[in-house]
């Protein structure tokens, strides 16, 4: 997607249920996949990532579309830890 | 309306080290770079490390999902010494005795082992009270010289067979060179899937004393694709079992749901005890060998063992009431419609809310619920989070939302502790969705512990790219009313 579209216009937007995936999902589309397994490793694409359950997605969601579709889940998942895991991959990797 | 009886279900599990590097993931990466296997090997656990482990313990029937929240994690640096491979709900067998059950099946001599394993395995399993002499007969080697042969002609294909300390006992063929269908690696699962589900298909058979010409219908209900290039993935397991199995005036087929055709097996096979159309009647599920190791990069990276090296196989006998054994309330079938669209709040609104509100029950009347019962030690420390607890919160997310239980976290966890548990499965897939728990159900149904059991599984159709839909069915299984 990025050989085709270019990095300006891309924001991958994370759905994943624990911090520590969100993390790796996170370093994935950044820095490279840390597991160095996968197709990404080595790569460092440095684009912008966010989760889902973050305010900067959330409010620019139709509030009413929010509550139907994602908000249980934040009662659900350990959505504190899923945000601050994002923060501290957005500070250390400097996007 | 009338209801169908489960009368009972069996685990068979193998421990398969060995078989790891045939999962589909390591088999990618050990291609990619050979020296993965060594990391993989030396991560692989003994046979004894395997039967201690307590979730197995829980699926063999010898301790309670409940005990499980008491036992400090990791639970695989808190192995039981000297604990049963056999239990009321199953057994496990090691690696060495599983290669000989693959042999025992392969009808069309595709495997070959090497001749004194071949002896070894056998010797084994002469004192299995459920492997016919008939089977033993079939579990017959060849020379050394000749796997050596046929592994180091490229041109053939041939897989080798390995135990867990990397030693080569025997090799796995094409079927047909051009014919991806009939790859080696297919040809294994396949027979593995077969050798799991006729020893799950034996044991419950002969501890509910069901001779195998009883029985008249077999489902299967598993993940697997038989068949050649002109009908990949058309199946019948369930026949080829019938017959491994001795059950000579059975016939069968297969249901196929990814994960969740477990419980759609169980729904179709009660209705057609119920109805008469087939009063005796069995659903099966072989295991999951591609997932064999699926998440080992998570377990190096954290240099803990690889836990994915158990097969299961599972078996579930069914009939028409009988006035004992717990029923299949077909009035409380949760559907997930095509329309309900693949939110997880619709999802547990379709497969929960709605089959209780028919019942007139409340989400609280659920004495346990069995959901995905995925093992937190094999998929948390991989990055997939903590799936049956997950599970449990937005039940009672939902739960709360209708007024059954108060909102808040503390209210939450209550419910989840009381009506939840924590996750056994040793694989994921078809056995890991709802099945685990069904024997422990069972157990506590007859009692009278418990009175209603529910079990909803969800399937991710979305992986064969056809359609971007999930699935999920449900189905709540009652005390019978007639022995309370």
């Amino acid at each position: 997607m990025v050989d085709k579209h270019g990095k300006d216009d891309i924001v991958v937007v994370l759905g994943s249920p624990s911090a520590e995936s969100a993390e790796v999902y996170a370093r994935t589309v950044t820095e490279g996949d840390p597991s160095w397994v996968g197709p990404l490793a080595g790569i460092s694409l440095g684009l912008p990532v966010f989760h889902i359950l973050e305010s900067e997605m959330k409010d620019q969601i139709d509030a009413k579309v929010y509550k139907e579709q994602v908000s249980i889940m934040e009662s659900v998942l350990e959505t504190d830890e899923i945000i601050q895991a994002m923060k501290n991959v957005r500070e250390s990797v400097s996007v | 309306m009338d209801h169908p009886v489960i009368r009972g279900v069996r685990f068979f599990m193998a421990h398969t080290p060995g078989l790891v590097r045939h999962g589909s993931k390591p088999d990618r990466e050990i291609a990619r770079d050979p020296e993965v296997w060594e990391s993989i090997k030396s991560h692989l656990r003994s046979f004894d490390d395997v039967v201690g482990y307590a979730p197995h313990q829980v699926l063999l029937g010898n301790r309670t999902p409940e005990s499980l929240a008491e036992l400090d994690q990791p639970w695989y640096e808190n192995v039981a010494r000297e604990a049963p491979r056999n239990g009321p709900h199953g057994e496990l067998v090691s690696e060495e005795e599983f290669y000989g059950l693959l042999k025992a099946g392969d009808d069309f001599d595709l495997l070959w082992l090497d001749e004194e394993f071949a002896e070894r395995s056998r010797e084994l399993l002469v004192k299995h009270p459920r492997v016919p002499a008939a089977d033993l007969e079939k579990i017959v080697g060849v020379p050394p010289s000749q796997i050596e042969e046929m592994l180091d002609d490229s041109e053939k294909g041939a897989k080798p067979l390995q135990l867990r300390d990397g030693s080569t006992i025997g090799l796995i063929q094409h079927g047909l060179l051009e014919d991806p269908s009939l790859a080696p690696d297919i040809l294994l699962e396949n027979l593995a899937v077969k050798a799991t589900g006729t020893m799950a298909l034996r044991l419950v058979m002969d501890d509910f004393s069901i001779a195998p010409d009883q029985l008249q219908y077999i489902i299967g209900s598993g993940e697997e694709a038989i068949g050649d290039r002109y009908n990949r993935g058309g199946g019948n397991l369930a026949k080829t079992v019938a017959e491994a199995a001795g059950c000579i005036e059975a016939t069968g087929s297969d249901v196929k749901a990814f994960c969740c055709a477990p419980v759609h097996a169980m729904v179709v096979a009660g209705s057609l005890a119920t109805s008469g159309v087939f009063p005796e009647i069995a659903v099966i599920g072989g295991c999951s060998l591609a997932k064999l190791g699926m998440k080992f990069g998570g377990h190096l990276a954290k240099d803990i063992p690889v836990m994915e090296d158990i097969l299961v196989g599972f078996a579930v006998l069914m009939g028409p009431d009988d006035g004992v054994s717990p029923r299949l309330r077909l009035d409380s079938i949760g559907r997930h419609t095509v329309g309900a669209g693949s939110v997880q709040q619709a999802i547990i609104e379709a497969l929960v809310q709605k089959p209780l509100e028919n019942m007139g029950l409340s989400f609280t009347d659920i004495d346990k619920y069995s959901t995905e019962m995925h093992n937190p030690e094999i998929t948390d420390t991989a990055g997939s989070g903590n799936v049956p607890r997950t599970n449990y919160r937005l039940i009672a997310a939902i739960a709360a939302a209708r007024g059954d239980i108060p909102a808040g976290n503390d209210a939450r966890d209550e419910f989840v502790a009381m009506h939840g548990m924590m996750g056994f499965s040793p694989t994921q897939g078809h056995v890991a969705s709802a099945v685990p728990y069904l024997a422990h159900a069972l157990d506590s149904l007859r009692s009278g512990e418990s009175k209603y059991t529910m079990f909803l599984a969800k399937g991710s159709l979305f992986l064969g790219r056809m359609t971007h839909l999930s699935d999920g069915e449900s189905f709540v299984l009652e005390a019978n009313p007639a022995a309370r």
